[in-house]
């Protein structure tokens, strides 16, 4: 057999194996908690426009949701409640609406009465830079632009996630920090 | 006034099969739920990976096909559906990625594949119809020599 066709089955296989190698450790990595904030630009319901690069220097809450996500619905009113209790103290809550049709989502805002910004993750780029795997799931940003924890689950009491005095007390944390 | 009342019933009549011929096909029942299902079973929910959304059981794949039932009342060709989905949600919904960019190496590779398998199937059947054709070598075969002297001996009597 002619020595270019070995060579090139040889680095087809090698292309392969490298390849699905690197999916799978891409697929397998976990949520980030710390580190620089994956930047992102949401463009909210109402036509607002938001880069978290450009809210350094505030605590960032976000928060992934969509309308057909029970839990999600269970922590909406907590979430609305301590935004309006800590929208003047320079914390800012971002919504990101993940494959939820625009209809559904303005309903559950309108349901909810979401005063925060809340924007669709349009062409799903936002939810990959955090690897999330479902929602809701909550990032903290801090001051620093860094990622300051995060959630992985519904906020509440009875989730076995974080509870509302632990979001409380992460929130007043972050203030703190410098 | 028998007459007149036939005269309005057949009017009637007319103005409602007028009315059913004007009435796009897209806007009936069973058809645009077969419309929806087929466009459906094209997409695929991020929710519920490699299942189409037309058998998807979740909540999310469920407002998805409403959403294209909705679209199809409002008179969208299936193109604009696809191209809603892709640029509100991603390449993701689509059952194959579009070919471009570094998604030709899903075309491409399979068809280098069947190449690269095909030159070695043709290497490999070439080399081994070359060494049949070839055929074993002869072997050596040595007579000891007073057997070869009795044969000669013995074919010369003859």
């Amino acid at each position: 057999m002619p020595r270019w066709i070995q060579a090139a089955v040889f680095v087809l296989v090698i292309a392969v194996i490298v390849f699905f190698a690197f999916g799978l450790r891409v697929r397998g990595e976990a949520q980030p908690s710390s580190g620089p904030a994956p930047d992102f630009t949401l463009k909210t319901f109402d036509g607002a426009t938001y880069r978290l690069s450009e809210l350094k220097g505030q605590v960032v809450v976000i928060n992934f949701w969509a309308s057909w996500c029970v839990p999600c619905r269970d922590e909406a009113p907590f979430l609305q409640k301590t935004w309006e209790q800590y929208k003047d103290r320079g914390v800012v809550f971002l919504g990101v609406d993940w494959v939820d049709p625009e209809p559904d989502a303005r309903a559950y805002i309108k349901e909810f009465g979401v005063t925060y910004p809340n924007g669709p993750d349009l062409g799903t780029v936002i939810a990959p830079l955090y690897r999330i795997k479902g929602v809701p799931e909550t990032y903290f940003v801090g001051k620093d632009g860094n990622l300051a924890g995060n959630s992985l689950g519904p906020i509440g009491d009875n989730t076995g996630y974080m509870t509302q005095a632990q979001f409380v007390q992460k929130l007043e944390t972050l203030l703190a920090a410098k | 006034m028998r007459r007149r009342f036939l005269l309005m019933a057949f009017s009637l009549a007319m103005v409602a099969l007028a009315l059913l011929a004007v009435t796009p096909a897209h806007a009936q029942g069973p058809n645009l739920d077969d419309e929806t299902n087929r466009i459906a079973k094209t997409l695929y929910c991020p929710v519920c990976p490699n299942t189409p959304l037309d058998v998807c059981s979740t909540q999310a794949c469920a407002q998805w096909r409403a959403l294209i039932k909705e679209m199809l009342q409002q008179g969208k060709t299936e193109e604009q559906i696809r191209a809603y989905f892709v640029q509100q949600y991603g390449d993701v919904v689509l059952g194959a990625p579009p070919a471009q960019g570094f998604n030709w190496l899903a075309y491409i590779l399979p068809a280098i594949g069947i190449v690269l398998g095909a030159a070695i199937a043709w290497f490999t059947v070439r080399q081994w119809i070359v060494r049949r054709g070839e055929g074993a070598p002869p072997a050596q075969v040595t007579v000891p020599k007073e057997y070869a002297d009795r044969i000669e001996k013995d074919l010369k009597e003859l």
